[in-house]
Formats: structure tokens, C-alpha cells, sequence
């Protein structure tokens, strides 16, 4: 489902050129649950900004369901990023203004979905994360795990095919932690491919597929 | 993304930073307040000048004796002929057949002592016919006016303004008394209601005599000029065609007299206050475009504050436009509501000066209401396009990391 071919991804920083991401090569299918795990400056994030779309690589093909994304403009991008990809990040990015319903909604929004169907997907989305009881309730009445778990309700409503997780469990207590990481496993296990960057080992290993990045090379790719 | 979506969207932001909405709303409002206060002032300036004039009846035409005009260079015949002819009265009655003349005042203007009862007191005089009551729309507040056909004979009756009535007559009825003025008498047959001011004369001390006394009371044929009401306005041009040459043959061929349309003057007066009010207007309206200068920079901390949303809603799905139409519409929220909110402030502000200031109408024209409506706006659309821009072009990964 997911083919890089000697991609690359450079920054400048002042004068020098950092090579965040170096020629790798990887190919990722449907289902699989993929742990990137590295240390700071290793080129995790970048990979998984490229395979979220949010970032474009400097050199060479990533290839999404037989879709060469280097050709696409900024809108199609957008297409694929509101369709096929759900982001998790560690900061969890909920808009402060919005009800943990609304927040669900945007995407939807953003894609001009009918209100109508709207509302049937955030009740299902809001029952798959268990807080039905919560719908209206603005982020800052929530726990960090709460608003976690309206974070993936919200990456799942529109059905995508990748869910991309930026240190899932970063910000949260070990406990709302280890919920939330049997939350995005059971979805995993429905079907979703699941691809976590991570610096904490425990979360890694739970993977089925530990993949290793140090200096944008991938020096290590286990599948157990 | 649908219409009340974004709708919605713009105004829970506004809602969420109530102060700064608060703010931008007071700036647009402002503006849009000025505005219509300005041309208020100046629209009700120019409806009391022209309106000054109007008292003065309208589809009027002056004869005024005399004209400004070089002369002479040449045979002595012609120096002669420099000094005016007099306006007289059998002048004004040939004037009467023309076409599309509905009424000719002969005008008279004096001062003279008016006594009754051992009191005395200077009035100032004018001696006019009937038709002068309609030319200059006045108004009786008892009795007659003039009687009819007073063009050439003199019946001994007269018109009081107010003031005169109170200082001669006190309390008693004015009317049917005798009133001497210099060495005639009249009889008072009326009370003249209309107050204000005439040929520079207030109205209320004045005292009115048909055309003939008037002549024989300063001994003086002259007239001070002669007042023809036309019709219409239509017919005007040709009136004054008519009338100059009528008069002219009289005058022995020299146009030795000036003749004025009342409503050309109006007309020029109004195209005066018409370029005031709207340089007041444009005055103002630069205070709406600092309010859009304002709201571009408020719009613009808005989107180095809202990074992390604006990337939030990229990795989501949101595309550029959608970005831009966020902020813009945000931006025009803004920029409408506060010319709204202007637009209410300057109209109830207009109505409480108008209570406060009975004598001076203030009048907000429409159009003021619609431009600085529209001028807002623009400068809501425009002054937001940068912020929104701004937004919209923003790196979604670095906007993701920057604050939270």
C-alpha cells in the first residue's frame, strides 16, 4: 500500500544542509502495525510528516495506494490527507473552541459533508472511543486521556486507510497511556494500518514490525 | 466545506477572543458611525440653505434693475446710457401677458414711521400686490392679505407682521384699525403668520401695503425688483426670453435690468453642499479604512497565534482556500457586523441630535448608509487577504510544531 524508493528529504539550516531523511528505501502494507522508534534528530518525525503528506520529500517516490504523490498539487494532497490518512499527535490538537463533538466533526466539515450524515458518524465515532457521555463537552473539561481519545475519534471518522500516531502517549499518565494504546491496537486490528513514531521502548516493541532511524538512514527493520 | 460551516467557524473565533472582537467592532463602528454623522451635518446643512431659498418660492424669476456689464468706449450716446432705468410699475403690468406667467410681484422697499394710539415705532415697509403672499408662500395667521388687482390702484389697507401687531396694537384686535404710516393711513386687514426672513427683513416687523401706496408713501416710482412666478420650471427659459424683450423695448432697446432664476441659484447651492457632504463622507470613510488597517493587524497576530490550529486543520484536510476562506470570512464577520453596529450608533446618535437640535435637520443621506456599508466590507475583504494568505501558505508541519 505504501512504497518509498530512495527518498530523501534535506533542510537547510543556515549554512549547512542537514539530511534528515537519506535514500531509504521501505514499503509498508495494508494492516501492518509499524513502530518507528529513533532518537531526536533521527528523522522519525520527518518520515512520518512524508507519509502524512504534511511534508514533501526532497528526492525519490512515495508511492500511496499506486499513487506517485510527488506529482500531486497542494489540494490533492489535502484530498488524500482528509480521505485515507488519520493523524494522532502527542499534543493531542484539538481546537480549544469546539466541543470534543465538534472537534470530530472538522474533518467532515472540511470535506462538506451533509450535517446530517455528520452527526450518525460522530455518534459512531464517539461510541468507538467510549465518550458518548462527553459529546459536548469543551477540551479543557477533559483529561488528557479523554482528549486523546476524542483526537483518534477524531482521525478515524473519515474511514482512512493509515492512521499516523506522533508519540501517542507523550503527554499522558502511564494508565490513560496504556488505554490508549489498546484503543489504536483494536482499531489496528480492524483493519487499519497503524504506524507509530515513539521513543518509548515499551510502545515500540508492542509493534509487529520495529522499524530503527539514526542520522535519516533506517539501520534496523524487524518483523516479528 | 459548506457555507454555514464556515460561517460558524469564524464566529465561534470571534466569540472565543471576545476583547479583541470587541475592539475591532468599536474601530469598523466607528467609521462607519463618522460617516454618517458627517453627512448628516452636511446633507442637513444643505437642506436649511435650500430650504432658505425655497421660502423664497420656487419657479421664481427676479427682475432686478441695473446690470453689471462693461460699457461705453464708444459715442456719447452710448456713456448716456449707462445709468439704469428705473424698474417701474407699469413695467411689472407688462409683463402680465406673457405665456405661462402665473403671478407678478412688483416689489417696493422702504422704512417709515408707523403710529396708532400715540405709539410709534419705525417699520420697514414692502409694497407688493397679492400675488406676493403665493411668490413667496407665506402664510396669514388672521384676516386678509392684499386685496386683488391692487397694480395700479391703492386701496388704504395694509399687513401686519407679528411684532407689530404686539408693540402698536398690545392686546387688542389689530384688525380693522387704522393704522397711520408716515403721512397716509391704512387698514390693518390681516396678520401675517410666517416667521423668518425676507429680502433680509425679518417678517414678524414688517408691515405690507399694496404696490401703489407703497410708491406714493416714499414718493419714489422705482421698484426694488419684480417677482414673476412661472408655472412651471419648464416654461421658464422662454419666460425670460419674453420678459427681456418686452422690457427692453420699454428700456428703449438697453437691457438695463438683470434677470435671475431663483431655482438656478437653488441649484447651484445644491451642487455646493452635495460635493460637501460627500467630501464630508470621504473624510470619514478614511477612518474606516484605519479600522481595516487595524483589523489586518489583529488578523495577522491572529495567525502567528493560531499556527497550531491552522496546521491541525491542514493535516486533517483542510485545503489552502478553505485556510483562506476561514480567515477572510472572519475578516468580513468582523468588518459587516462592526458597520452594523456603526450603522445603528450614527442613526440613533442622528435622531438624538435632532431632538436636542430641533432648528438644524440632520440628514442621513442613503447613500451614506450604503457606501460606508460597502466601503467596510471592502476593507474587511481587502485588509484581510494578507492574514488570510498568510495563513493559508503556511508550512503545516512547522505551523504543527509551533506553539500549542
Amino acid at each position: 500500500m505504501i512504497r518509498i524508493e530512495n527518498l530523501s528529504r534535506k533542510f537547510e539550516v543556515g549554512n549547512q544542509i542537514v539530511r534528515a531523511l537519506d535514500h531509504i528505501d521501505l514499503e509498508i502494507t495494508k494492516g501492518e502495525y509499524i513502530s518507528i522508534m529513533g532518537v531526536s534528530g533521527s528523522g522519525k518525525s520527518t518520515l512520518l510528516n512524508i507519509l502524512g503528506l504534511l511534508d514533501t520529500p526532497t528526492k525519490g517516490d512515495y508511492i500511496l495506494s499506486g499513487i506517485n504523490t510527488s506529482e500531486m498539487n497542494d489540494d490533492e494532497m489535502a484530498h488524500i490527507r482528509s480521505t485515507k490518512i488519520g493523524f494522532v499527535f502527542q499534543s493531542f490538537h484539538l481546537i480549544p473552541r469546539l466541543t470534543a463533538a465538534e472537534n470530530i466533526e472538522m474533518p467532515m466539515v472540511l470535506a462538506g459533508i451533509k450535517p446530517k450524515d455528520r452527526q450518525e458518524k460522530v455518534e459512531i465515532a464517539l461510541s468507538h472511543v467510549s465518550l458518548n457521555d462527553r459529546s459536548d463537552h469543551k477540551p479543557e473539561q477533559l483529561s488528557g486521556g479523554q482528549r486523546q481519545r476524542v483526537a483518534i475519534a477524531r482521525s478515524i471518522v473519515m474511514e482512512p486507510d493509515v492512521l499516523l500516531a506522533d508519540e501517542p502517549t507523550g503527554n499522558l499518565d502511564s494508565t490513560s497511556g496504556i488505554e490508549i494504546v489498546r484503543l489504536i491496537e483494536d482499531l489496528n486490528k480492524a483493519g487499519l494500518t497503524l504506524i507509530v513514531v515513539t521513543h518509548d521502548r515499551k510502545l515500540g516493541n508492542r509493534s509487529d514490525r520495529l522499524i530503527r532511524l539514526l542520522d535519516g538512514k533506517i539501520i534496523n527493520d524487524n518483523v516479528k | 466545506m459548506r457555507f454555514y460551516d464556515l460561517i460558524f467557524l469564524a464566529l465561534s473565533t470571534l466569540i472565543r477572543y471576545p476583547l479583541r472582537t470587541i475592539m475591532l467592532l468599536v474601530a469598523t463602528s466607528i467609521g462607519v458611525m463618522a460617516v454618517i454623522l458627517l453627512t448628516a451635518v452636511g446633507e442637513g446643512a444643505r437642506d436649511y440653505i435650500t430650504g432658505e431659498f425655497r421660502d423664497m418660492g420656487t419657479n421664481l424669476i427676479i427682475v432686478i434693475p441695473g446690470k453689471n456689464e462693461t460699457s461705453g468706449g464708444g459715442s456719447p450716446v452710448d456713456l448716456a446710457g449707462v445709468t439704469p432705468r428705473d424698474l417701474t410699475i407699469e413695467d411689472a403690468i407688462s409683463l402680465r401677458k406673457i405665456d405661462g406667467v402665473k403671478n407678478i410681484a412688483p416689489i417696493v422697499i422702504g422704512e417709515t414711521s408707523a403710529q396708532f394710539n400715540g405709539l410709534e415705532r419705525n417699520v420697514p415697509i414692502i409694497g407688493s400686490t397679492q400675488s406676493f403672499l403665493s411668490v413667496r408662500k407665506w402664510e396669514m395667521e388672521t384676516g386678509m392679505f392684499l386685496p386683488g388687482s391692487t397694480l395700479e390702484r391703492s386701496p388704504p389697507v395694509c399687513v401686519i407682521g407679528k411684532e407689530v401687531e404686539k408693540e402698536l396694537f398690545g392686546g387688542s384686535n389689530a384688525i380693522g384699525q387704522w393704522l397711520r404710516l408716515g403721512d397716509r393711513r391704512c387698514r390693518v386687514t390681516g396678520i401675517i403668520g410666517t416667521e423668518g426672513r425676507a429680502v433680509g427683513i425679518d417678517v414678524q416687523k414688517l408691515v405690507v401695503v399694496p404696490v401703489s401706496l407703497a410708491t406714493a408713501l416714499f414718493n419714489r416710482p422705482s421698484l426694488f425688483r419684480i417677482a414673476v412666478e412661472a408655472e412651471n420650471r419648464l416654461v421658464g427659459d422662454q419666460i425670460i426670453k419674453d420678459m427681456k424683450k418686452i422690457l427692453k423695448k420699454r428700456h428703449r432697446g438697453k437691457e438695463d435690468f438683470t434677470v435671475i432664476r431663483q431655482d438656478a441659484v437653488m441649484a447651484s447651492f445644491d451642487n455646493i453642499f452635495n460635493v460637501l457632504t460627500m467630501a464630508l463622507g470621504s473624510i470619514a470613510s478614511i477612518s474606516l479604512f484605519v479600522a481595516g488597517i487595524l483589523i489586518m493587524n489583529v488578523m495577522l497576530v491572529a495567525v502567528s497565534q493560531r499556527q497550531s490550529e491552522i496546521g491541525l486543520l491542514k493535516a486533517i484536510g483542510a485545503k489552502n482556500k478553505q485556510i483562506n476562506q476561514l480567515f477572510i470570512t472572519e475578516a468580513i464577520l468582523l468588518s459587516g457586523s462592526g458597520a452594523i453596529l456603526g450603522l445603528i450608533l450614527g442613526h440613533s446618535i442622528t435622531q438624538v441630535l435632532k431632538i436636542s437640535f430641533p432648528t438644524f435637520n440632520f440628514l442621513p443621506p442613503l447613500w451614506a448608509s450604503y457606501v460606508s456599508l460597502i466601503v467596510a466590507l471592502m476593507s474587511g475583504v481587502i485588509f484581510g487577504l494578507l492574514p488570510a494568505r498568510r495563513a493559508s501558505k503556511l508550512d503545516p508541519v512547522i505551523a504543527l510544531s509551533g506553539n500549542k
